[in-house]
C-alpha cells in the first residue's frame, strides 16, 4: 500500500465520520426542537395578536411555522433539501438560511479568530513560562490567574469588562458590531475592531486559562523527561534545550489542544455575543432557538459542527506533519 | 596522578510533600564512596530501584527537581561543583543512558549526537563515532523509534565518544540484548577504559559486571555494603559481606541459590544493619548498633560488624 493510498483511506474514513456526525447533530437538534415546549406562534406572533386572528389566518401561520407537518416528515424533507445544498429559508429573518449564516459568520469569525489566536498564543507562552519556572513566582502568578479565570463564568467576566471599559472608563462601545445608526458602507475597519475588542477579549481570557494550564503540565513533563536530562548530560544549555527539544514536544499536544478549543470558543461565543449584543452566529443561534426558527437553527448547528470537525481534522493533519512516527509510519505501511 | 573520580559519603534524598503540607525526606542513597582511577572500570551493582540511575545522574548534577545531594565529589582531585559539572558535561564527563527514551523522539539521531552543530568537522566526527560501533551513516537520518534495541545501544555509546571523554558513566548498558550483543557492548566499554578513560558501570547484573570491571561496589537498600576487587569474586571466600556472598551463590555457575526475602526500602531501617532481616549470621549487636560504618577490610571495604573471614563459607 502506497503513501497516497494510505492518505486517501485516512481522508475517506474522516469524511465518513464527518457525514455521520453532521447527520447525528442535525437529528438531535431537530428532536430537541420538536420536543420543545415553546409554541412558535405564541412566542413569535404573541397571545394578543393570535386572539384577534381568524382560524384561516392561524392555519396559514401554522403552515408557515411548519406545525401542520409531522416532525419526522419535516425532518426528512429538511434533510433531502440539505443534501441538495438547500438549507431552507429562515422563518424569522425571511432570508435563505445560508445567507443569514454567511452574514453572521462574517462578524463572528472576526471575534472567534481573534480569540482563538490570542488565547492560543498567550496560552502557549504563559504555559511554557509557568512550566519552565515551576513553583517560582511567575508560575504561581500564572497558575493563580488560570485557576481564578477557570472558575469564573464567561458571562460574568463579560459584564465585568463591559462595566470597566465601556461604562466607567468609556473607552469602548457597549455593544453591537458597528456604531448605532451608521450606514454599513461608511463603517471603517477601526469601528469594527473597536466593537470586537471586548467580546474577543472575554473569549480569549477564558480560553487562555485552559490552554496555559495544559501547556504548563506538558512543559514540565518535557523538562523532566529522560531526553531533556540526556540533552543536558550532553552539555546542551537549558535555553537551547527548551528551544531544540521543548518546543517541538510541546507543539504536539498544543496543536490538539488548540484545535479542540475551537468548540469551546464557538460555545463561548454564544454567551458572549448575547451579553454584548454582538450580531454574530452565536446570537443568531439563541434567537433561532428561542424563536423556533428550525431551519436556521439546524443550519447553524450543522455549520458550527462542521467548523469544529474541520478543526479536529486540521489538528490530525498537522499532528501527522510534526510527529515522525505518523509521518514515517504512514510512508512505510 | 589523582583519581579521575572520587566520591566520599555521598547521600541522595528526595523531598516530598505529604498531602501538600508536611515535608518528608525520602533517602535513596546513603554514604556512598567510590574511587575510579584512569583506565579503570568500576562497577556499581545493586537491585532495581536501589538508586543506581540517580547516582549516575547525581554525579553530573542532573538530579530530578526534588532531589538533593550531600557529600563530596572530586573530579581529577578538584571538587566537582554544579558549575564545573555543567562545563564538563558532554565533553570530559559523558553519560551513556539507560535506554532509548533518553533520545528526543522528535529529533533525528544524527542531530542529537551532533548537539545541533552543523559544521563539516562535527559531521565527520559523528559519522566516525557511529562507524566505530558498526552503525552506518544512514542511521543519522533515522528517528529513535526506528532503531532496534541493539542499534539504539550502539547509538547511545557512540554519542558518548564523539569527543574524547575522560570519565564515562554508563547506566545499565546491556538489558534487552542477547548475550553476544551484550558482550560486544561491554567489550567496547573495556576498550574505552584501555584508552585511558575511567568508566563507571552501573548495573543490576553482577555476572556481567564481573566480565569487565576492575573493582565492584555493592549496593544494598541504598547503602554501600561492600567494595571489592573483581578477582575477589573468583571464590566466595574472597568476599566480605554476607549479602555479597549471597549474590555470589545466586550466580548460575555457583549453583543459582537465590536469597530469600526482599531488600527493605531505602531509609526505612533507621538503626542497625539494613541486611539484618535477610542475614543468616545476624546477632543482637547488628540490630542494636546505631549506625554501622563502612570500614576498610582485606584490601576492600565492608559495612558489617562481623565481616566474613577468609575461611568461612
Ligand atoms: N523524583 C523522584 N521523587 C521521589 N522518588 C524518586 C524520584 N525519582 C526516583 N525516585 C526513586 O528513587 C529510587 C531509585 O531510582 P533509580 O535510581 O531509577 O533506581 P535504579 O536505577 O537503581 O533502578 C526508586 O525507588 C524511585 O522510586
Ligand atoms: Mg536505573
Amino acid at each position: 500500500m502506497g503513501r497516497l493510498g494510505h492518505r486517501l483511506r485516512f481522508a475517506g474514513k474522516k469524511l465518513l465520520r464527518m457525514v455521520l456526525l453532521l447527520f447525528g447533530v442535525s437529528a438531535v437538534t431537530f428532536a430537541l426542537m420538536a420536543a420543545s415546549p415553546l409554541d412558535p406562534l405564541q412566542t413569535n406572533v404573541g397571545q394578543a395578536a393570535l386572539g384577534s386572528m381568524s382560524p384561516e389566518q392561524i392555519a396559514q401561520l401554522e403552515a408557515y411555522w411548519g406545525m401542520d407537518v409531522p416532525p419526522l416528515e419535516r425532518y426528512l424533507s429538511w434533510l433531502i433539501g440539505a443534501l441538495h445544498g438547500d438549507f431552507g429559508t429562515s422563518l424569522l429573518y425571511r432570508q435563505p438560511v445560508l445567507t443569514v449564516i454567511g452574514q453572521r459568520l462574517r462578524s463572528s469569525l472576526w471575534l472567534m479568530l481573534t480569540a482563538w489566536i490570542l488565547s492560543g498564543v498567550l496560552g502557549l507562552a504563559l504555559g511554557i513560562t509557568a512550566g519552565a519556572c515551576r513553583d517560582r513566582w511567575p508560575d504561581k502568578l500564572i497558575r493563580g490567574y488560570c485557576f481564578t479565570i477557570s472558575s469564573t463564568p464567561a458571562f460574568w467576566l463579560a459584564l465585568l469588562l463591559l462595566m470597566i471599559f465601556s461604562v466607567w472608563l468609556g473607552w469602548l462601545p457597549i455593544g453591537l458590531s458597528i456604531p448605532i445608526g451608521m450606514d454599513a458602507a461608511s463603517v471603517t475597519l477601526l469601528d469594527r475592531l473597536r466593537h470586537a475588542i471586548l467580546p474577543a477579549l472575554t473569549l480569549s481570557i477564558t480560553g487562555v486559562a485552559n490552554i496555559a494550564l495544559h501547556t504548563r503540565e506538558k512543559t514540565i513533563d518535557v523538562m523532566e523527561s529522560d531526553y531533556a536530562l540526556f540533552a543536558r548530560a550532553r552539555g546542551e544549555r537549558p535555553l537551547a534545550i527548551a528551544v531544540r527539544h521543548g518546543l517541538w514536544n510541546v507543539a504536539l499536544p498544543a496543536i490538539t489542544l488548540q484545535f479542540a478549543s475551537i468548540s469551546e470558543i464557538v460555545g463561548g461565543s454564544v454567551l458572549v455575543e448575547q451579553v454584548f449584543s454582538y450580531p454574530g452566529l452565536g446570537q443568531a443561534a439563541v434567537t433561532a432557538g428561542l424563536g423556533s426558527d428550525l431551519p436556521l437553527l439546524l443550519g447553524i448547528t450543522v455549520v458550527t459542527a462542521a467548523l469544529v470537525f474541520a478543526g479536529n481534522l486540521a489538528a490530525d493533519l498537522l499532528y501527522g506533519a510534526v510527529d515522525p512516527k505518523i509521518r514515517r509510519g504512514a510512508a512505510r505501511s | 596522578m589523582p583519581p579521575i573520580l572520587e566520591i566520599r559519603d555521598l547521600s541522595i534524598h528526595f523531598v516530598q510533600y505529604e498531602r501538600g503540607f508536611r515535608r518528608r525526606r525520602l533517602p535513596v542513597i546513603r554514604d556512598l564512596s567510590l574511587t575510579i582511577q584512569p583506565g579503570q572500570v568500576v562497577a556499581v551493582v545493586g537491585a532495581s530501584g536501589s538508586g543506581k540511575s540517580l547516582l549516575a545522574h547525581g554525579i553530573l548534577d542532573l538530579l530530578p527537581y526534588n532531589g538533593q545531594m550531600e557529600g563530596s565529589i572530586l573530579y581529577q582531585g578538584e571538587p566537582l561543583s554544579p558549575r564545573r559539572a555543567e562545563q564538563l558535561r558532554g565533553d570530559e564527563i559523558v553519560l551513556i543512558p539507560q535506554g532509548v527514551t533518553y533520545l528526543d523522539p522528535l529529533m533525528k539521531v544524527g542531530d542529537q549526537i551532533r548537539r545541533g552543530r552543523k559544521d563539516p568537522d562535527s559531521r565527520a566526527r559523528c559519522t566516525a563515532a557511529l562507524q566505530r560501533y558498526g552503525v552506518g551513516p544512514e542511521v543519522e537520518a533515522l528517528y529513535p523509534f526506528e532503531l532496534s534495541g541493539g542499534m539504539a545501544r550502539r547509538v547511545l555509546i557512540a554519542s558518548a565518544v564523539v569527543d574524547r571523554p575522560k570519565l564515562i558513566i554508563t547506566d545499565e548498558p546491556t538489558p534487552g540484548l542477547d548475550a553476544k550483543a551484550a558482550g560486544r557492548i561491554l567489550g567496547h566499554l573495556r576498550e574505552l577504559a584501555e584508552e585511558g578513560a575511567g568508566v563507571l558501570l552501573v548495573t543490576h547484573d553482577l555476572e556481567l559486571a564481573l566480565t569487565i570491571a576492575h573493582r565492584v561496589t555493592v549496593f544494598y537498600a541504598g547503602e554501600t555494603i561492600e567494595e571489592a576487587a573483581a578477582q575477589d569474586f573468583s571464590s566466595s571466600a574472597g568476599l566480605r559481606h554476607p549479602f555479597t556472598r549471597a549474590l555470589w551463590r545466586a550466580m548460575p555457575q555457583h549453583g543459582f541459590h537465590p536469597l530469600s526475602g526482599a531488600q527493605p526500602y531505602p531509609g526505612t531501617v533507621d538503626t542497625g544493619c539494613p541486611f539484618a532481616g535477610q542475614c543468616s549470621r545476624c546477632r543482637p549487636d547488628c540490630v542494636q548498633t546505631q549506625r554501622i560504618p563502612l570500614r576498610p577490610w582485606r584490601g576492600g571495604a565492608v559495612r558489617c560488624l562481623f565481616p566474613e573471614e577468609e575461611a568461612s563459607s
